[in-house]
């Protein structure tokens, strides 16, 4: 645990992050060609949707971490509530802005494959309107950050809100159990194991991985320029007090 | 390959991903850039003025 501490800490983090960061996203790389490969030479057209199940490939994974990146938000809250770790906000302030964009594509890509799939881009089916609240709750916490100016005052209200937002995370997963949906129920982590054959499940699991790592990569990016934009803001606050001392000392002599 | 009757519904949602994903990675380059610049600046601007100070005291 003081390990862990320890490498949380501002100053270690830059150090091992940075040194992390380049093979994270070479891995990243690596496995979206790998995913992209398998996607389009691997796996075959489905027997009842055709090619659009391609869409699949990149609907689940970015539908994955959008879930993701919000999880990691709310244990993130709960340092900063808890604990007060100056980390803790860093990385729900990075994590964020990318939640958003994956869940936007998670959001347009089964719109388009629902279009040719279902005849519609859109239902008010109990799976898209929780995501679509997912998204519209992201929306709200960067707006928030935006409104408070003071960054302690607003990192506790947006780790409330955050954790009265992860109400929704269970909502998204079980509403194909809870209601009657159109959207297909669970079928990766189901009980009983994937109803996906395997030679669809395998690209599907790498397009996940590739996801997740690129994720990653990009989380620890933003968090180390998170931690300069807030040592650009505390030296920048110096400086204008350091100029208001230099303006009023020969008036005070 | 052919993508079947479905094709541009497919591309769409491959080119909106890329276009968004380019952004995220765009937008971690491009801030970060953004801040180390800003910070090279602060962290020069005191030395700066320190020096002038020095050549003002220097000539006094």
């Amino acid at each position: 645990m003081g390990r862990l501490t320890r490498l949380a800490q501002p100053g270690h983090f830059m150090r091992w992050s940075g040194a992390l960061l380049p093979w994270v996203a070479g891995l990243a790389l690596v496995l979206l060609a790998v995913g992209q490969y398998l996607t389009w030479f691997v796996a075959p057209p489905d027997y009842q949707q055709g090619e659009t199940v391609r869409i699949m490939f990149i609907h689940v994974p970015a539908a994955w971490m959008a879930v993701f990146f919000y999880g990691a938000m709310a244990v993130s809250a709960l340092g900063t509530l808890i604990w007060r770790h100056p980390l803790a906000d860093v990385a729900q302030r990075a994590a964020a802005p990318i939640g958003a964009a994956f869940t936007l594509v998670c959001l347009v890509t089964g719109s388009l494959w629902g279009k040719p799939m279902w005849g519609t881009y859109w239902v008010w089916d109990a799976r898209l309107t929780s995501m679509l609240v997912l998204f519209l709750i992201y929306c709200g916490l960067l707006a928030l950050w935006r409104t408070i100016e003071d960054p302690n005052r607003a990192a506790r209200a947006v780790a409330i809100l955050t954790l009265v937002g992860a109400v929704n995370l269970p909502i998204i997963k079980f509403s194909v159990n809870w209601w009657s949906t159109l959207h297909q129920p669970a079928s990766i982590l189901r009980m009983g194991g994937p109803t996906i054959h395997p030679t669809m499940l395998y690209p599907l699991l790498v397009m996940i991985a590739a996801a997740s790592v690129l994720g990653i990569a990009l989380h620890l990016q933003a968090m180390r320029t998170e931690i300069l934009r807030r040592r650009v803001r505390t030296l920048t606050i110096l400086e204008a007090e350091r100029l208001d001392a230099a303006l009023l000392a020969p008036q005070a002599a | 390959m052919d993508l079947g009757p479905h094709a541009a519904y497919i591309l769409g949602a491959y080119g909106f991903t890329a276009l968004v994903i380019g952004a995220l990675v765009a937008h971690a380059i491009l801030d970060r850039r953004a801040q180390e610049r800003a910070l090279a600046r602060l962290q020069e601007e005191p030395q700066r003025q320190d020096l002038r100070g020095q050549d003002l005291r220097g000539r006094r």
